[in-house]
């Protein structure tokens, strides 16, 4: 039988009831409430725990020294990602400075992620999955109408690119914002001749990913089907987000010291934030 | 009359010309081994803009080389390579800056003159700036992927003479940084000139 929301009040006691549905894709409010934090990261510390199912979309302001952690829950996430300087967003994530400075175009453990005005936005400060994407950036309304038939933002499978188009937004950014992105959890492989080979799913589940802010960063985060991905159905599977405080990188940090360009990125990312 | 517009783009120097849809622009390596950073904005609406991510994806390889279909951020088609005789063209290497070549090569690279100070100049004449930056191309610049992902800008496969010619699609502003980097195999250590030239197809 269909309630009786005849009245305001019905209504209010109706929409009241559904306080405290838990649902699996959703941000824990308040993160104290958090349930299976990992044992490494202190309870006290989190400041953002979040999962995302296929299709949906983040994003958040991290201070320095915060830590971002991706969760590839069952192993099909695919995180296609966005940063910026959150005090100045005007400068944000330069894949192509990513690759070139560190000469290799394939991210991991170690590596950073570099903004178009030589500093560092965020370092990989763990990676036990390896296989990220920086080549094919979003999936796009017209990229998913030729994989699944439609890709309307409002359809059942919407892109990365709107999703990240929403996102920066509601900062006051937006079209001419969108960078060229990188996809977590999932690659695409570079042959000699120049060819992109897509890397099928490994279906590890739990792979992290995690990410230490160097600067305050605002991210942004779409977990969508990866352009590439040959499976006809959309499917991405759920995304787990958790932020945490953290020390900003000490002077002895191994990936500061990895290498020249590491420590000249450092050494510019120190400067900004003299006072 | 025809349309013929010809212009030597002096060493370190930016240019911009729209490109209108049916025109050709032919862009001539004079010297040889002379990177020609290169940007795409559909001339009516710029926030339409090149997307090297586009038009790699649709061709399933990272170079540039003829019949490539160079694609927008909105997945339309802007120009086309019509005619190469270089071989191929990067796009994965973004453009030099004051600031990443100090990551690259030393602070002391600070003050030199970048291609994103080229094209944050050449932008501002067309009412565009920092923004408007995003993937862009490096015609004649040769950047290989090895199989456990190194990439690097090595020496150069343009020679003097070489040139390849692109037809418009849609009304294209072009913005060219001729690269002034000299820390690097770009330019052979030594930034030329290069010459465009714009006809009707």
């Amino acid at each position: 039988m269909e309630a009786d929301l005849s009245t305001p009040y019905r209504a209010r006691d109706h929409a009241r009831a559904k306080h405290g549905t838990v649902i699996e894709a959703m941000p824990t409010i308040p993160v104290t409430a958090a349930h299976d934090v990992p044992a490494d990261i202190e309870r006290k510390s989190l400041i953002w725990d979040e999962t995302l199912a296929a299709g949906e979309y983040t994003s958040r302001v991290l201070r320095r020294g915060s830590r971002l952690r991706m969760i590839n829950k069952l192993g099909d996430a695919c995180a296609q990602f966005l940063a910026y300087n959150a005090d100045r967003p005007i400068e944000r994530l330069n894949v192509a400075d990513t690759v070139k400075v560190q000469w290799n175009a394939y991210l991991g453990e170690g590596k950073l992620l570099l903004s178009d005005m030589g500093r560092v936005l965020m370092s990989i400060t763990r990676d036990t999955c390896g296989r990220h994407d920086t080549f094919c950036g979003a999936s796009s309304e017209w990229s998913n109408t030729r994989l699944y038939g439609e890709g309307a933002n409002h359809s059942p499978f919407p892109s990365a690119r709107d999703r990240f188009l929403l996102a920066l937004q509601k900062y006051g950014l937006g079209k001419k914002d969108i960078a060229p992105s990188i996809s977590f959890f999932r690659s695409v492989r570079i042959h000699e001749d120049g060819s992109m080979h897509f890397v099928a799913s490994a279906s590890a589940a739990g792979q992290v990913v995690e990410l230490r802010a160097e600067m305050n960063v605002l991210v942004i985060i779409a977990n969508c089907p990866h352009v590439l991905d040959p499976n006809p159905q959309y499917t991405a599977t759920p995304l787990r987000v958790i932020g945490y405080r953290g020390p900003v990188a000490p002077a002895d940090d191994s990936i500061r010291n990895a290498g020249p360009e590491n420590q000249r990125a450092f050494e510019n990312t120190d400067d900004y934030f003299l006072d | 009359m025809p349309t013929h517009y010809e212009f030597t783009i002096p060493a370190r120097a930016p240019w911009s010309h729209v490109v209108t849809k049916g025109q050709a622009i032919r862009i001539t390596d004079l010297k040889g081994n002379q990177a020609v950073d290169c940007v795409l904005y559909n001339a009516h609406d710029p926030a339409e803009r090149y997307s090297a991510s586009e038009t790699i994806v649709a061709q399933k390889n990272i170079f540039l080389e003829m019949g490539t279909i160079l694609y927008s951020n909105e997945g339309r088609a802007m120009m086309t390579i019509t005619v190469d005789t270089c071989g191929r063209h990067d796009t994965s290497g973004g453009a030099c800056s004051c600031e990443s070549n100090t990551l690259r090569y030393g602070h002391h690279t600070r003050h030199q003159h970048a291609c994103v100070e080229n094209f944050l100049y050449e932008l501002a004449r067309h009412g565009l700036g920092k923004r408007d930056l995003v993937s862009n191309i490096n015609w004649f610049m040769n950047v290989p992927v090895l199989e456990d992902g190194a990439l690097g800008i090595v020496d150069g496969i343009s020679a003097p003479g070489k040139y390849l010619e692109l037809r418009a699609q849609m009304d294209t502003l072009v913005v060219i940084s001729n690269c002034p980097q000299i820390n690097n195999p770009c330019n052979g250590f030594d930034p030329t000139p290069v010459q465009v030239v714009i006809q009707d197809h």
